[in-house]
């Protein structure tokens, strides 16, 4: 039991690895993911910086500024498989679960990635009202990414299963993430208006059990998704 | 024959639950007359969980056992539960217009039944948009399931953490059954007959989905 469970963490490091060295030699779903990222959060800075706008305006922006970047680069963790024409070997090199474990904490790791690029620019370009609680604010942008990558793992595979149609991710993320999305909008604008751990306890609950589940989910479907 | 005594009584059901609805059952405390619409509103929106449930269950089916049938199913289902998902949504915006003043204001229950709108929708382009008949199923019966997933939190969990301005009479932990007892009937009629109705449209959508031309029979995948 132990060895299984060792040799299958090995697998998923290997697979992790090998997408972010895959990813660090082409750098296309960082810069495209940063460039987009860059280009709409200039974008509201621009329209709006001036306005000293309220805590839950911030926490929409951040979040929609967040969900849209992830999107144009998580739907690219498979189609690039299919693209090059990988997925067989790797369907061969190994089972379906480590497959989707590693997928999954590669996009858990892009997408911690570009909250440390977006949250500092953020902080830099908007003028934020003072007296946040940054550091759940923070908590917040950790959880909300881990569901956005839980959910999304199993729809990029199933659209690079799609004959890739890039367009299709936001359209089948979008609904099944909408209730993450709600409950991490309200806790982040909670957080910035400077509330205590103790008053977002329910959506931190929300949130952690969303992943939990659809993290679960998605290891028993995965199967059926991934092979012929 | 029994279907046709059946589909009868059925006919019969649903007008005197029409006419209980407007006669039979005296106008609610506070709203008045306007709460008559629960008798069609909540048994709609009942109804569209339920198919939606039925579809997902076709799915689980079809992956268990790769009978195409079982696929075909899933999505007739799911065509059904959208439309009554639509009225649904139909009738709370006009009871939300008359009580709250706003046909749409993102009142957490109304955020919810849009999600659920979105999701299958997202449902139909997923499956247009895949080619292959038994990759089509495969993915569409993997995404309606982790798509329900999101369901009980749509349903039960956002409007007991969110305030809501929606009345809320049966899946009310706290409060109980509070109605009045003639409503009480007619709403659990109600209930029945347009359970019965979507039983019946099911049947007859399934029944000609399998002789219409282009679609395949029975098959082992």
């Amino acid at each position: 039991m132990g060895r299984i469970f060792c040799t299958s963490l090995r697998g998923v490091w290997a697979l992790v690895k090998k997408d972010l060295v895959d990813e660090l030699r082409t750098r296309y779903a960082i810069t495209s993911m940063g460039l987009f990222a860059l280009t709409t959060l200039v974008m509201v800075s621009f329209s709006t910086g001036i306005f000293a706008l309220d805590a839950g305006l911030h926490a929409s922006f951040l979040w929609i500024i967040v969900f849209f970047s992830a999107m144009s680069a998580l739907a690219r963790s498979f189609i690039k498989e299919e693209e090059k024409g990988t997925a067989s070997t790797l369907r061969l090199s190994a089972s379906p679960e480590i497959i989707f474990t590693g997928k999954l904490l590669y996009n858990v790791i892009l997408l911690l990635g570009l909250i440390v690029v977006v949250f500092p620019f953020y902080l830099f370009l908007m003028n934020l009202p003072p007296g946040g609680n940054y550091a759940l604010v923070v908590v917040f942008l950790i959880i909300g990414s881990a569901c956005l990558a839980g959910a999304t793992t199993i729809l990029a595979a199933m659209v690079s299963r799609a004959g890739a149609k890039n367009s299709l991710l936001p359209v089948l993320a979008f609904p099944v993430l909408l209730p993450v999305l709600l409950t991490a909008i309200r806790g982040t604008s909670i957080a910035l208006a400077g509330g205590k751990a103790g008053g977002v306890s329910s959506e931190l609950t929300f949130l952690f059990s969303y992943l939990v589940i659809i993290v679960t989910a998605s290891l028993l479907l995965f199967p059926f998704v991934w092979e012929d | 024959m029994g279907v046709l005594v059946l589909k009868i009584i059925l006919a019969f059901w649903m007008a005197l639950v029409t006419i209980g609805a407007f006669v039979y059952a005296p106008p609610a405390l506070g709203l008045g007359d306007l709460a008559r619409i629960i008798f069609f509103h909540v048994p709609l929106a009942w109804v569209s969980v339920l198919a939606y449930l039925v579809s997902m269950i076709y799915s689980i089916r079809y992956l268990k056992k790769g009978m195409m049938v079982d696929d075909r199913k899933a999505a007739l289902n799911a065509e059904i539960g959208l439309i009554f998902t639509v009225l649904a949504t139909i009738t709370g915006s006009i009871f939300a217009r008359f009580t709250w003043g706003m046909f749409w204001n993102w009142d957490p229950r109304e955020s919810s039944i849009f999600i659920l709108l979105l999701i299958y929708c997202a449902y139909f382009v997923l499956r247009s948009a895949v080619e292959d008949d038994t990759r089509r199923a495969r993915m569409a019966s993997v995404f309606s399931i982790i798509a329900f997933i999101s369901v009980p939190f749509l349903v039960f969990i956002i409007p007991r953490v969110y305030a809501t301005l929606h009345p809320d009479p049966i899946i009310s932990v706290e409060s109980g059954f509070q109605m009045d007892p003639k409503m009480f009937q007619v709403f659990m009629a109600s209930l029945v007959g347009f359970t019965g109705l979507y039983a019946w449209i099911a049947n007859i959508v399934s029944r000609l989905s399998a002789v219409a031309p282009g679609t395949e029979g029975e098959e082992n995948v």
